[in-house]
């Protein structure tokens, strides 16, 4: 801080409230950032910390709800809070760039690329219409955007996201603004595009000399790019400082809980104190039980149809064999439409396989009577990623633990409502939540319910499609750690999906990696990470944002 | 592209015939028999002669199977013969045929003009940001929507005509006979037209790319009228091609209320004196502009909506 | 195991406390007061009910003998809405066709509710071609103006208020139908409704338990504004001359009946009008607050 002709941003004392209709809300809550010429800056926070509400205080975009209550926000010697609206209009797109978060829906779906790349230089009337055009090609080239005469002319929906995010970024930069807020740029995308987009933005700024401030809800990508970081929580900063010595050297509690729960590659297998016989083994020796789940050389296609009529198959899964021994943990990681949902599905027997057996105990399941199959969705169940839409609003959390027992026929009434509550205690839910609404419940709350459900008529496999995506990090460690638990005490076994390969890591015996339906590298977690064969399992690994985090710890 | 047009022409027919067949079914067998309450109607009510009542029977068709009726009177409404009507004794389509043009003049005037006042509504209360007057323009359209048509004719009426004696009451004549029915049937069009698009108006408002624009320095006029405007139009027309049918339901009570000649005036009568063919003609009229309408809505969508392409669809290149 | 699995154990009232649903009152109650512009609807449409039921603690006049003397009385402190051409007291009138109208009402909105949901409740739930059939017919429904289906209802039953209601009733069906189906469409692939495969509940109980009581909500929701419709409706119906013969009160036949006196007695057209207006304006407040409540829940 004690360089100040170098300043280019800084937030002082920034408060900012939100009303709602009976009270107010303070978002945040006195907080000092400094951003410096050429410099990257990351906010790291979790959901709630007010990370996003500043960056939107800062482009002087807050909600009509939201308001400045205090404190100033010095941009290159002037102070943002005093402008007028028509001022600051001539900051933003000019001097002050913006990356938002989802680039699915931050284009407008009826303009041509080009046109929205060139639209700051209009606005500003710093170019005239042709001149814009060519330059917003320019732009395109500059992002590392293929074809950039073609992509100008097309619109956003024929474009993938992650090259819709380089068309933002594209427009943020064409002005040369002295500073960029990227507010979570990358969440929406996958881990390989996920990389390239944060290299090309630290590259560019580099390049350029724009200053980047970096909103992000994950530490190892704040870790990995910026010079400093300002860590964030419920409206204040808790710490700030060099990138490296807050990663080595956390002085707060609350980075230390953020780094300490972090997924990443470094951090082993997440396992209860105990060791646990199935899964403890390093390499599987052959299993003298029979498999509980087996599919073999499944292929799955879906019909598509577009709007003409014009139909064709989408291969969502291809000639895909894998086997879950009792016990095990079978981690399957892949990007989005990589097939790993849609096989996790054949395994749970809601979706018939085009051709391959799906089989359990040995046998297909097609083969089952009526009670067999009963019995089957009895011992296979499924946790669900979003723990908002698995849970019905309308039911208690008693009522929806205690379905499957009821559902089932287990017990009588009096040990179903014991046994209710005993489930409760196992995810650690306290019994006064029973008489709860899930809308009364938080989303980490409502993922312990929905794991009470699945154990209730006590599975042998649970199948776990993204468990832990919709929750924040630390929230995330904690779920990790039940499923952990619950495995060593009920000898379940598990197939875990996600798209984060430090989470698989965390929890798998065995890792198979899925890409185009197809499953590319299958063997023991330890081999995956440490010797992946694959050449897509290496590009994965190598996405993997915390490689300084790795480092420092 | 062009199956996309002719799966939707074809679904247009299916549509037509199926209310042909209902209505007919509705109208024809469901009543009973129509033979014995017509020769019941002129005796005045008095003893039925069998004799006749077997004649008249025969005459009209009813001896026949439901079936082989209803196969013969589609044969010859596809021949546009509908059969006679009951009130002039003459051609059933003919005679409604000659309402159709002053209707559709007045549907027309009341489209335009509610769509006009119903989009400058929504795009005024979409912009304006004292909330008090965002609240009294949003409130309007519900007044709109709940006004009984009939009472407002009337009451413009009453006070115009009569008091202040500006506008004429009644009947045909001239464009100014138009003004007062055409206000009348345009005001709950403006109203569901400002309630869709101010809503959709709002969502758009609200969306990222919104934020994007003005992330970029566009002021919020230039992202009302420049960005969100064009995203937001889809469901108005939408909702227009299901105005199309109601105008012509709008018609009917409307007409009544200016003694207009045109078709509502006619499917009232139809109905007052029981006069099916004409009936029959009216629903399966409704039917035929609300389809058509609809036909051209969906030819539309594509232009409106990019996202929304026809068979003529470019690669999507997956990747960045 | 006991096999004491009783069949209703476990519905969705039975655990829940009946602190709860108090609660829930007074949170409404609450709410209430704080928007002037629903409170007063509400009091209208409360006006309006038991004016139906009850018209005599609303007026002690007879709404079918005047008094020869009284003939075209304009407004005043002894008739709040003036009288007609045969003396008889207008507001009498109004409060005792009220009952006739609202009865339409009641019969029209229940026989779109109830067949509206039946159809796009197996519409939505079933599928395939049970779904295609239905809604190839709601199609045709649709593509018919809602007035021009009544007409043709009407021409085909005979006149009168019940018959009105009816025709009504089966012109909004389409509507109804295709709300149920869309919101059934919607919660029957809510993950939770997947769960319940999965905890051993079969489909007619999943479409009790967890379908319905998620789908009700939009359809409830339309079904108070179709109140409002079915007013507009009815009385727009009567106004023509399909329903009550005319020495009987009935808000639609009441306006029409003042149009041969437009030009000497204003009030005959434009207050039993007004009281139509605000009547239907009441039931689409109540309607859009229902709307906003059911949208904030979820």
């Amino acid at each position: 801080m004690t360089d100040t002709s170098n300043l280019l941003l800084a937030v002082r004392g920034l408060k900012v409230a939100y009303r709602t209709r009976d009270r107010v809300i303070e978002a945040v809550r006195g907080v000092d950032i400094d951003v410096r010429r050429g410099e990257v800056v990351a906010l790291v926070g979790e959901s709630g910390s007010g990370k996003s509400t500043i960056a939107h205080a800062i482009m002087g975009m807050l909600p009509p709800a939201a308001s400045i209550t205090a404190g100033t926000v010095t941009f290159d010697g002037e102070d943002l809070t005093r402008l007028s609206e028509r001022a600051y209009r001539r900051l933003r797109g000019q001097r002050l760039g913006w990356v938002p978060q989802d680039p699915m829906v931050a284009l407008n779906p009826s303009h041509r690329v080009g046109r929205q790349v060139a639209e700051p230089l209009l606005i500003h009337r710093l170019a005239s219409k042709a001149e814009a055009k060519t330059r917003a090609i320019e732009a395109l080239g500059r992002v590392g955007l293929g074809q950039p005469e073609i992509r100008a002319e097309q619109f956003p929906h024929e474009l993938s996201g992650g090259m819709r995010q380089r068309a933002l970024i594209a427009g943020a930069l064409i002005c040369g603004p002295a500073l960029i807020v990227a507010d979570e740029p990358t969440t929406a995308l996958d881990v390989t595009v996920q990389k390239r987009i944060l290299d090309d933005i630290g590259a560019l700024a580099a390049s350029s000399g724009t200053a980047v401030l970096i909103i992000t809800h994950d530490l190892a990508v704040a870790a990995d790019r910026a010079d400093r970081i300002v860590v964030l929580r419920h409206g204040t900063v808790m710490e700030e400082g060099d990138a490296r010595d807050v990663l080595r050297n956390p002085q707060d509690a609350y980075t230390r809980l953020l780094l300490a729960s972090a997924p990443s590659l470094s951090s082993g297998r997440r396992r209860h104190a105990t060791s646990h016989p199935a899964a403890g083994a390093v390499r599987p020796l052959p299993d003298p039980r029979p498999p509980l789940v087996a599919v073999e050389n499944v292929t799955k296609d879906f019909a598509v149809s577009d709007a003409g009529g014009h139909r064709g198959t989408f291969r969502a899964v291809d000639g895909v064999s894998l086997a879950i021994a009792p016990g095990e943990t079978l981690g399957l990681v892949g990007e989005s439409g990589s097939g790993k949902s849609t096989l996790a599905r054949i395994v749970l027997g809601l979706v018939q396989p085009t051709s391959g057996e799906a089989k359990f105990e040995g046998r297909a399941l097609a083969g089952l009577s009526a009670a067999e199959e009963r019995e089957r969705r009895r011992q296979v169940q499924p946790v669900y990623q979003n723990p908002f839409s698995s849970l019905n609003p309308r039911l208690t959390v008693a009522e929806i633990v205690g379905e499957p027992l009821a559902g089932f026929r287990l017990g009588d009434r009096e040990w179903r409502r014991r046994r209710t509550l005993e489930l409760l205690d196992q995810v650690g839910l306290p019994h006064a939540f029973a008489e709860r609404l899930p809308a009364e419940l938080s989303g980490g709350q409502r993922q312990r319910v929905a794991i009470a459900r699945a154990l209730a008529p006590e599975p042998a496999l649970v199948v776990c499609d993204e468990p832990v995506s919709a929750l924040d990090v630390s929230i995330q460690a904690q779920v990790l750690d039940l499923l952990a638990e619950l495995q060593h005490r009920h000898g379940l076994a598990y197939l875990f999906i996600s798209h984060d390969l430090a989470v698989v890591r965390q929890v798998s015996d065995r890792v198979g990696v899925m890409k185009d339906g197809r499953i590319v590298e299958l063997d023991t977690a330890d081999e995956v990470f440490r010797a992946p064969k694959h050449p897509y399992t290496r590009l994965l690994l190598d996405s993997i944002p915390g490689r300084r985090l790795a480092e420092a710890s | 592209m062009i199956s996309y047009f002719l799966r939707r022409i074809l679904h247009a027919l299916i549509v037509l015939w199926a209310t042909f067949t209902a209505t007919f079914f509705l109208l024809y067998v469901l009543p009973g028999d129509r033979a014995l309450s017509k020769l019941g109607a002129d005796s005045g009510g008095g003893a039925v002669n069998l004799e006749e009542l077997a004649k008249l029977r025969a005459e009209m068709g009813l001896d026949q199977p439901v079936l082989v009726q209803y196969l013969r009177a589609l044969w010859r409404a596809l021949h546009g013969d509908f059969g006679v009507s009951g009130q002039t004794g003459g051609d059933a389509l003919a005679m409604f045929a000659t309402g159709v043009p002053e209707t559709l003049k007045l549907a027309a005037c009341a489209l335009a003009l509610g769509l006009a006042l119903g989009i400058g509504w929504a795009l005024l209360a979409t912009y304006t940001r004292s909330s008090t007057i965002r609240q009294i323009l949003a409130g309007m359209p519900v007044i709109g929507v709940s006004v009984p048509p009939f009472w407002v004719g009337l009451v413009l009426l009453q006070f115009l005509s009569f008091q202040w004696n500006l506008l004429p009451a009644i009947g045909n004549a001239g464009l100014a006979s138009l003004v007062l029915p055409a206000i009348v049937l345009a005001i709950p069009k403006a109203a569901v037209v400002a309630q869709i698009l101010s809503r959709s108006l709002e969502t758009s408002m609200k969306s990222p790319y919104i934020e994007t624009a003005i992330s970029r320095g566009a002021s919020r006029a230039r992202a009302l009228l420049g960005h969100a405007f064009r995203n937001s139009i889809i469901p108005v027309i939408t909702a227009l091609g299901m105005a199309a049918g109601q105008l012509i339901a709008g018609s009917v009570v409307v007409e009544t209320v200016f003694s207009r000649s045109g078709i509502g005036l006619i499917t009232v009568k139809a109905v007052t004196y029981q006069d099916t063919p004409v009936v029959l003609v009216a629903v399966v009229f409704a039917a035929s502009v609300f389809v058509t309408v609809n036909l051209v809505v969906d030819l539309f969508y594509p232009l409106i909506d990019r996202r929304i392409d026809i068979g003529m669809r470019r690669p999507t290149i997956q990747g960045a | 195991m006991t096999m004491t699995y009783p069949r209703g154990e476990g519905s969705a009232a039975a655990g829940r406390p009946v602190s709860r649903a108090l609660g829930e009152l007074r949170i409404a109650t609450a709410s209430l007061l704080r928007q002037p512009g629903l409170l007063l609807a509400s009091i209208v449409l409360a006006t309006v009910l038991s004016a139906a039921l009850f018209p005599q603690i609303f007026t002690p006049l007879n709404p079918l003998r005047g008094s020869g003397a009284a003939r075209l009385l304009a407004p005043s402190a002894a008739h709040w809405f003036g009288t007609d051409q045969l003396g008889r007291d207008l507001l009498t009138r109004v409060v005792y066709g009220t009952g006739e109208s609202v009865k339409a009402v009641a019969v029209a909105v229940m026989v779109g509710l109830v067949l509206g949901s039946v159809i796009g409740l197996l519409a939505g739930y079933v599928g395939r071609w049970v779904d295609d059939i239905l809604m190839r017919v709601m199609d045709v429904l649709l593509a018919v103006p809602t007035l021009l289906i009544s007409l043709a209802i009407i021409n085909a039953l005979g006149f009168g208020t019940f018959n009105i209601a009816i025709a009504v009733g089966i012109g909004s069906v389409a509507s109804f139908a295709r709300v149920m189906r869309s919101e059934v469409l919607k919660v029957r692939q809510m993950p939770y409704v997947e769960a319940a495969s999965f905890a051993g509940i079969g489909p007619l109980r999943t479409l009790i338990r967890h379908v319905l009581p998620n789908a009700a909500g939009p359809v409830l929701v339309l079904a108070t504004l179709e109140l409002g419709m079915a007013i507009l409706s009815v009385s727009a119906l009567s106004f023509l001359g399909f329903g009550a013969p005319p020495p009987a009160p009935e808000w639609g036949l009441l306006v029409a009946g003042g149009r041969d006196y437009m030009a000497t007695a204003w009030w005959l057209t434009t207050l039993p009008g007004l009281v139509i207006a605000i009547t239907v304006l009441s039931a689409n407040r109540v309607a859009r607050a229902l709307d906003r409540r059911h949208a904030a829940t979820f």
